[in-house]
Formats: structure tokens, C-alpha cells, sequence
């Protein structure tokens, strides 16, 4: 990886790559479409993570060769996978008491928007005209025992994510417990918002500007 | 002698009647039962309620049937996709009515239509847009929403392998939706990709027992949705 001394951030690979690090040894992983997807690839060596798949499977395995793919062995994107030695398939009640009755350890998930409470927003921008669909977030963000966003720190627009309270319609109530942006790791506490690490070239003055809500310090 | 083989698609679908509810199995294009689907538009049963996860693809399959009119309502988890094309046009323009159900939530209203329990508690979208109007009650100091049982008037899904008293084997994540769609049904119509003779699937590995099962028919080669939705084709052909 090149660094030049002008780099501020990271980016998608090294945000999926910090999350990774975070994951214990041997947990049940969900993650979500895209970024989130990522993730798989950084697994440190010695770890063993089983990855769930809501549509049904357990034990997901490193995307297919190009043109290997099975159209009836898919990720909940929708995309081609494959199985570990070891999966196990379900249906769809199965995989739900999986993950609503607490079993599954880390979901990490994307997000439109996050509160200082751990409050996210991530299923509907609550447009007139938009047709709302929500798929699984709401019951990962219900059941799962600790939820991990990754995002982008500000949208296109240049606005801020992380606020004090989200405008959109929420898929749960405080329910993230850390964000991964591109400028920074950030807990999410009952004290509030802790910055825990940020990226080459930011610093706590820079990041609060970008942010929408106060930003602490760990002493 | 039991045998709920049915040598047909039109036959499968005959009984399907103006207003019914019909569950469609698959998750995308993973399970989709796409040649009775096709029978069901042949067949022309109009007003109908769909259960299903999304909304199809292309001009093809589940989104050939909202497209032909066919259905008024659907109660499903994620209705916009990739190449979901007719479901965002005729829903902007007031012809469909939605009912947006998180994807948990939709799964365990239909297994409790099959298992005879009429509503329960879920702690999935308290304090979200999906709760509202809807009861709620505390238990041991977390909140949950009430949500009413799914029950169909017919199923249609596909399997693997199935035989003539209806045990059904499926494939990889194809099963998804289809197990609990066949319990939550009066009549649960399915699309074996083979139907054997009995005793040849183990008792031991049947994912769905022949009682929740009403016919079979043997599809050997069922159509790839994706490559339909590639060559830009449409049903009625």
C-alpha cells in the first residue's frame, strides 16, 4: 500500500480492514451489503470467523471464480458465494431466531445516518417518492448483541452523519455500539460519542468540524 | 394411495381463485418458482395478495405478474432491487398497495401461520416508522411490538427433489422462504426439479415432511431468471 504524506483517511479496504481487527477469534458475524461485505477479506490470520448469511446460510465462504457462480448460492446482496467446509444451510425462520434470539455475536451494517446515542438510520431517507424497503436491518439491529457501522464520515453532500439526532426514520434505537469511518474509530458510550482512533492527516479539531455531534477524548 | 404428483403446471394452478393469497417462495431469483408463477398468469386469477420477499425482476416471473395486473397488494421485505422495473412504476402510480414488513418479522408471521399461533411479540422496529399503530407491550423492561400471523390461501415454491407424498429436499439458499410458506398454506403448490419414487429421499435429511405439501409437479430444467432478465425478455412470451 502507498502512503503519500498528503493521504487524510482511509479508505474502504483499510475502514473494512479496522473492523476486521476488532472481531474476536471464533465469532458469528453478519455483514451487511456492501462495504460491510469487505470485511471477510481481512479476517487476521489465526482467527476463525463463521459469517451468516441471512437467506440461509452459515459458514459463507470467499466470493466464486468469475463465471463459477451458482445462481441458487447467494448472499443476502444478492451475489454469488460459497460455502466453508462445514456451512450449514436453513431457512428462513431458522435464520431469523439466529439472529433475533441473540445468537449471532458482531452485525456490522452501513448507515445513512447515526446518533450520538447509537440511534441509526440506515433503511429510508423518508422521501415521498422513494419506495422504502428495509430487509433485514431492523431485526439485526434488534437481536444481534453488538452492531458495528461503517460509513463514509459525511455524505456526497458534504453533510455530517453522525449527529445528535437522526432526521430519517430509524431502523433501532440505540443499538451501534462503534462507527468506522474514513477519518475515525468511534465509540459509541452512554457519556456519549469517544473518539477512539483517527486516520492519517485528521485530527480532533478537523473531525469535529465534519462532525455533527460532540466528540470526546479518552483520557 | 396418496399421490399429490400432478402432471401439470395449468393443473397445479387451477384452483387458484380472484382474491386469493398466494405466498411466493425465493429470495430474489434464489428459490423463485418462476415456471408456476408463469402458469398463474396463464391462468389469469386476478386480485390477488402476494407474500414474498421482493419483487421480481425484469419482465419476468413474480414482476411479470404485478405487471399483467394480477396482484393488489403485496407484503414483502425489500420491493426495490436491482432490475426491479414494473414493482416502482405501478406502486408510483397508485395500482399496488405495499406492506413493508422487516425481513425477520415477515419470516416469523409465516411460520406462526403454520404453526397455529396467531400473533406474538418482536423486538424488531420498536421505535421505527414500522411500528406505528401497532400494539406494544414491555417485558422485563424492553419494549415489543405485536405482529399478526400470515396465513395463504396458496404457496408456490420450488424444490430440489421431492416425492409423491410430498417430502421436499432443497437446494443451497434456495430453501429460504419455501419451508415455512408450505406450512402457512391451505394449499402448497410446488416445483420439484425431480420428483422420486418414496423412500428414496432418508427420512433423516427431508427439510419439508409431505403433510405441509398439497401438490408436486416436476419441472426437470426450470428456467434462470437472471438469464430471462439478461436477453430483456418478457412473459407472456
Amino acid at each position: 500500500m502507498v502512503e503519500t504524506d498528503k493521504k487524510i483517511g482511509w479508505n474502504r479496504a483499510e475502514m473494512a480492514q479496522k473492523v476486521a481487527l476488532d472481531i474476536p477469534d471464533g465469532s458469528y458475524v453478519n455483514l451487511g451489503i456492501g462495504i460491510p461485505e469487505m470485511v471477510a477479506d481481512f479476517v487476521p490470520e489465526g482467527r476463525e470467523l463463521i459469517y451468516q448469511t441471512e437467506n440461509g446460510l452459515l459458514g459463507m465462504g470467499p466470493l466464486p471464480e468469475e463465471g463459477k457462480g451458482n445462481r441458487e448460492l447467494v448472499n443476502a446482496g444478492k451475489k454469488y458465494i460459497t460455502t466453508i467446509p462445514g456451512a450449514a444451510y436453513f431457512h428462513h425462520a431458522d435464520s431469523f431466531a439466529m439472529i433475533r434470539g441473540g445468537h449471532i455475536d458482531i452485525c456490522v451494517l452501513g448507515a445513512m445516518q447515526v446518533s450520538q446515542e447509537g440511534d441509526l438510520a440506515n433503511w429510508s431517507t423518508g422521501a415521498e417518492k422513494a419506495i422504502p424497503a428495509v430487509g433485514g436491518a431492523m431485526d439485526l439491529v434488534a437481536g444481534v448483541k453488538r452492531i458495528f457501522v461503517i460509513t463514509q464520515h459525511i455524505t456526497k453532500k458534504g453533510d455530517p452523519k453522525i449527529i445528535e439526532e437522526c432526521t430519517f426514520p430509524l431502523t433501532g434505537k440505540q443499538v451501534v455500539e462503534r462507527i468506522y469511518t474514513d477519518l475515525a474509530i468511534i465509540d459509541i458510550t452512554k457519556d456519549g460519542l469517544f473518539v477512539r482512533e483517527m486516520a492519517p492527516g485528521v485530527d480532533l479539531d478537523s473531525l469535529q468540524e465534519k462532525t455533527g455531534a460532540q466528540l470526546h477524548q479518552y483520557s | 394411495m396418496i399421490n399429490k404428483q400432478v402432471n401439470s403446471l395449468s393443473e397445479a394452478v387451477a384452483d387458484i381463485f380472484d382474491g386469493a393469497t398466494v405466498m411466493v417462495g425465493g429470495f430474489g431469483e434464489a428459490g423463485s418458482p418462476i415456471e408456476l408463477i408463469h402458469a398463474l398468469i396463464d391462468h389469469g386469477a386476478k386480485n390477488l395478495t402476494v407474500v414474498s420477499n421482493n419483487t421480481g425482476s425484469g419482465h419476468v416471473g413474480l414482476a411479470a405478474l404485478i405487471e399483467n395486473k394480477q396482484v393488489s397488494k403485496i407484503i414483502c421485505s425489500f420491493p426495490r432491487t436491482a432490475n426491479s422495473l414494473v414493482f416502482p412504476e405501478l406502486y408510483h402510480a397508485g395500482d399496488i398497495e405495499l406492506e413493508l414488513v422487516p425481513q425477520g418479522t415477515l419470516a416469523e408471521r409465516i411460520r406462526a401461520g403454520g404453526a397455529g399461533i396467531p400473533a406474538f411479540y418482536t423486538p424488531a422496529s420498536v421505535n421505527t416508522p414500522l411500528a406505528e399503530g401497532k400494539e406494544s407491550r414491555m417485558f422485563e423492561d424492553q419494549e415489543y411490538v405485536l405482529e399478526n400471523a400470515i396465513k395463504a390461501d396458496f404457496a408456490l415454491v420450488k424444490c430440489d427433489k421431492a416425492d409423491r407424498y410430498g417430502n421436499l429436499v432443497y437446494h443451497a439458499t434456495a430453501r429460504n422462504f419455501g419451508p415455512i410458506m408450505c406450512t402457512a398454506a391451505m394449499v402448497a403448490i410446488v416445483q420439484a426439479k425431480k420428483i422420486v419414487e418414496a423412500g428414496q429421499i432418508d427420512p433423516e435429511v427431508v427439510i419439508t415432511p409431505g403433510i405441509f405439501v398439497q401438490k408436486v409437479v416436476e419441472i426437470n430444467n426450470p428456467a434462470d431468471e437472471s438469464k430471462l432478465v439478461e436477453e430483456e425478455l418478457s412473459y407472456p412470451w
